[in-house]
């Protein structure tokens, strides 16, 4: 039994400590919101923030996330304060933006650039090339670039 | 290609309201869809709208959602023609609604007179997919959704149940149809000031018979197409809360992971299931012919069980091909010359010979590519009570449906496929790919009656996809005095599936196109734009090198092979126009321009590149695409955006190559796809409104990317590329 604490809640899995946190999320405490994509930490699907960090939950066993707050996709409003049914302004620049295609990396992408937006507000498009580098097949990078550079007063 | 559409009767249901369906029919897949839908009852019913009391429009869309923003398209077009109020319009998937279950409309209108319980099980989910696989047939997989769904079917929904709703007015004042008029949802009578909304008026419009060939709106009084309304599949999107398949969670369910043989064709010799026994959570280990599988409490635990094992596979004779090998093999029969005639104009064969002519030649080699789609292939089943029911991302739910009822067994009616959004597919999660439904079928009867979702991990993904085909085409071309090529031979490697892409824009007298086949065990199918990536490749690269040689401008040299005023040439010249064809560039910069139709579309591109550091460099993409007219102008420029950004990641970088007859790349480290980093910052795209027929979006920004990008680093460092992808290619 290990003890989590996932978007202000505290939770009790029973998985081995080994598991990494992304199935933990998925199958246990059914946040489908954080996604499965490569498995090695290489395409950012399953990003979600340990202690407003961004990290990626299919390479983080569960017993190193025991310590943090966890934030996943369906937490983001919360952990920065918006109140129930509101979304977090990366959230909304994604609608207005129209972002997303198939949608499926775009969990990750929108927990990364929160992320990013967070420490820094002013990001260059070097500073955005190196903190994104989540993958997104159909290829939405240049709206995502639109987005964060519109959130940050630079579109 | 002819395609008629049927309306079929207007009806109303118990909740109040109108519901009017249409079947689509075109000549020639008449036998086609007769056989596909035979036995179940099923008819081609490829989509319908309701008008509800309380106004809303539901328009339900037989297409499965994989990103294209294809429902909010299609609902457009039919909102449009039935001037309704936007934000009243929804779409939904077909089928699956409670309307299905309303006896009105079962036995009045969709069932024609067969037992309501049958309804409810099978006929009528085949009816829907069945459509979706029906129009899919008509063009190889893709792109097909607003042209010949929305054209052919939306559309004249729209303008029917629009002349239904004035016509239950102009009865209801005693006034003549004629002098009523509509907008946002609301029949109004300027003479007496009288107005309706339609959802007062739908019980009434119900009655009355379909108009069977509505007019449709001339492009002047367009309202809502060509406009970039939000789309509806953004918001859940953004929170999480959109369902892919493997996001569903059903009580009891199991998890599963599975392994084929690495070589392609190969089988399961032994395994000793032990090891992945002693594994905490593992329930079973299944073992068949073409694999095992491993069913654990989690999906993490499946896993580790499979991990554990030391299956023996045999290779089917094919462990020592490779890549090079098959290179090899393909260069030596396109030499060898023959092959299928594909097209044939003049004689190009006796124009070659001729002396005093400039003859060029080259081979050009393209490699596999893998969808690497960003959700691993995923299905869950569970086989229960006699009945099989599946949840899978299927682009083609009528194939995938036909597939699991020949292997389970089971009857058609006992068999349910919930087809559910797809995080990417480009091609690759159609029935023919459909290994994952046999793995599936077979892991939920070992799991009955718990049901099963069975994920592939990323390195089953890349090692068991569906390539595009690694091939090569050799290309000669004979030029008359003037620089012009007078004669162009052409032999390629035949791929599966149909192929229209070797046919060519250019006005040459002497053609002739062959194509050669070249047995591989590797496994392939359809990518983004099929045959079209490869084609774009050697037609757009050979013609460059014949403009080279004739020492024209490639831009004026294609154009002058076009005929005047003809979209191809209306497309390139706006692409070189945009992009400032001609003007100077900074030092070590060069600029490559390509043109290809496909699925309908004509899209010209100029790109702008150069090699850094020993690596293509991309600066500036500009696109001009002529798909007729463009329904939502947003959507349509990102789908060509994210061609584009895919083909270049594709073009420089990715290739799946072979070694002892088994895929080497695993997973993203070693396939490297387009990122943020490489994407170039100035991506522009211009539509050129023409009077062509709706064509394609989802493909058509593909097949010019990889040879404008050949052609500008040889403008920018005269070396040319005659293999994919480039980064290799051009230090080569
Ligand atoms: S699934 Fe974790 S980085 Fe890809
Ligand atoms: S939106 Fe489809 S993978 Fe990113």
């Amino acid at each position: 039994m290990i003890t989590l604490t996932v978007n202000g809640q505290t939770r009790r899995v029973e998985a081995e400590a080994d598991t990494p946190l992304l199935w933990v999320l998925r199958e246990d405490l059914g946040l489908t919101g954080t996604r499965f994509g490569c498995g090695v930490a290489a395409c950012g699907a399953c990003t979600v923030h340990l202690d407003g960090e961004p990290a990626r939950s299919c390479a983080i066993p569960l017993e190193a996330a025991a310590g943090a707050g966890i934030t996943t996709i369906e937490g983001l409003p919360a952990a920065a304060g918006l109140a129930e049914g509101e979304l977090h302004p990366v959230q909304k620049a994604w609608i207005e933006i129209q972002v997303p295609q198939c949608g499926y990396c775009q969990s990750g992408m929108i927990m990364a650039a929160a992320a990013l937006l967070k420490a820094n507000p002013k990001p260059s498009d070097a500073q955005i090339d190196a903190a994104i580098t989540n993958l997104c097949r159909c290829g939405t990078y240049p709206r995502v670039r639109r987005a964060i550079r519109a959130l940050s007063g630079q579109a | 290609m002819k395609r008629r559409t049927f309306l079929l009767g207007g009806t109303a249901v118990a909740a109040g309201g109108l519901v009017i369906g249409y079947r689509a029919w075109s000549s020639g897949f008449e036998a086609q869809a007769a056989r596909l839908t035979a036995g179940d009852g099923g008819r081609l019913i490829a989509g319908w709208v309701r008008i509800g009391e309380d106004d809303a429009v539901t328009v339900y869309v037989p297409h499965v959602d994989m990103g294209q923003g294809t429902h909010t398209a299609l609902a457009m077009m039919l909102a449009e023609e039935l001037d309704a109020d936007w934000s009243k319009v929804r779409a939904e998937r077909a089928p699956g609604e409670k309307a299905f279950a309303n006896r009105f409309l079962a036995q009045g209108w969709v069932l024609q007179g067969l037992e309501l319980p049958r309804f409810l099980d099978a006929p009528v989910q085949t009816g829907f997919t069945a459509a979706a696989r029906f129009i899919n047939l008509q063009i190889t997989g893709g792109s097909t959704a607003v042209r010949f769904t929305g054209q052919g079917g939306m559309r004249i929904v729209g303008a029917a149940a629009r002349l239904m709703l004035i016509e239950a007015a102009a009865r209801r004042w005693g006034v003549d149809a004629g002098e009523l008029a509509t907008r946002d949802g609301i029949v109004t009578h300027a003479k007496s000031g009288r107005a309706a909304r339609y959802g007062e008026l739908a019980a009434e419009a119900a009655e009355l018979s379909v108009p069977a060939s509505p007019p449709l709106k001339p492009r002047a009084a367009y309202r809502l197409i060509g406009t970039s309304v939000p789309r509806f599949d953004i918001p859940a999107k953004v929170t999480g809360a959109h369902l892919y398949a493997s996001d569903i969670r059903l009580p009891g369910m199991r998890y599963a992971a599975v392994m084929a043989p690495p070589v392609h064709g190969g089988r399961l010799v032994s395994v000793d299931p032990t090891p992945a026994k002693a594994v905490k959570g593992v329930e079973q280990v299944v073992s068949f012919d073409e694999g095992i599988g491993v069913i654990a409490a989690g999906w993490w635990q499946a896993r580790k069980g499979l991990a554990a094992l030391k299956p023996v596979f045999a290779d089917g004779g094919n462990g020592g091909a490779s890549s090079a090998s098959l290179s090899a093999e393909q260069e030596r029969a396109l030499a060898g010359g023959e092959g299928k005639s594909m097209h044939d104009e003049g004689d190009a064969e006796a124009v070659l010979k001729e002396t005093g002519l400039r003859v060029l030649e080259a081979t050009c080699h393209v490699p596999f590519l893998h969808h690497a789609a960003m959700e691993p292939m995923n299905a869950t089943a569970q086989v229960k009570d006699g009945r099989l029911t599946v949840w899978s991302g299927e682009q083609d739910a009528l194939g995938a449906k036909m597939k699991l009822v020949a292997l389970s067994g089971f009857a058609a009616e006992n068999v349910t496929l919930h087809a559910l959004p797809v995080g990417g597919s480009f091609g690759r999660r159609v029935a023919a790919g459909g290994r994952h439904l046999d793995q599936v079928v077979r892991l939920a009867r070992a799991a009955a009656p718990h049901p099963v979702q069975m994920i592939w991990s990323r390195e089953e993904d890349f090692t068991q996809g569906t390539y595009r085909p690694q091939v090569a085409s050799r290309l000669r071309a004979a030029l008359g005095a003037d620089g012009k090529p007078i004669a162009w031979s052409q032999a390629f490697v035949e791929t599966p599936g149909i192929n229209e892409a070797f046919r060519l824009p250019y006005q040459i007298p002497n053609q002739s196109i062959r194509a050669v086949p070249v047995p591989t065990h590797v496994t392939q199918g359809s990518w983004r734009s099929v045959a079209h990536t490869q084609h774009g490749f050697y037609t757009e690269t050979f013609i460059d090198e014949l403009a080279q040689a004739a020492a024209r401008d490639p831009f004026e040299y294609r154009r002058d092979l076009l005929p005047a005023g003809s979209r191809h040439r209306r497309a390139l010249e706006m692409a070189a126009e945009k992009a400032g064809w001609g003007k100077p560039l900074s030092a070590g910069r060069g600029r490559g321009i390509a043109l290809v139709e496909s699925f309908g579309t004509v899209v010209a591109q100029v790109i702008e590149a150069s090699m850094e550091g020993g690596a293509p460099k991309v600066h500036r993409v500009v696109a001009a695409v002529d798909c007729g007219d463009v329904c939502h102008p947003d959507t349509a420029t990102q789908q060509v955006e994210g061609a584009i950004v895919m083909g270049l990641g594709a073009a420089i970088a990715e290739r799946i190559t072979i070694e002892k007859g088994a895929v080497r790349q695993t997973n993203f480290p070693d396939y490297a796809i387009a990122s943020m980093a490489s994407t170039p910052p100035a991506i522009e795209v211009h539509f050129l409104r023409s009077d062509g027929p709706w064509g394609g979006l989802g493909e058509p920004g593909m097949p010019p990317v990889a040879p404008a990008l050949a052609n500008a680093l040889f403008a920018a460092t005269g070396k040319r590329a005659r293999s994919l992808p480039l980064a290799p290619a051009m230090v080569a």
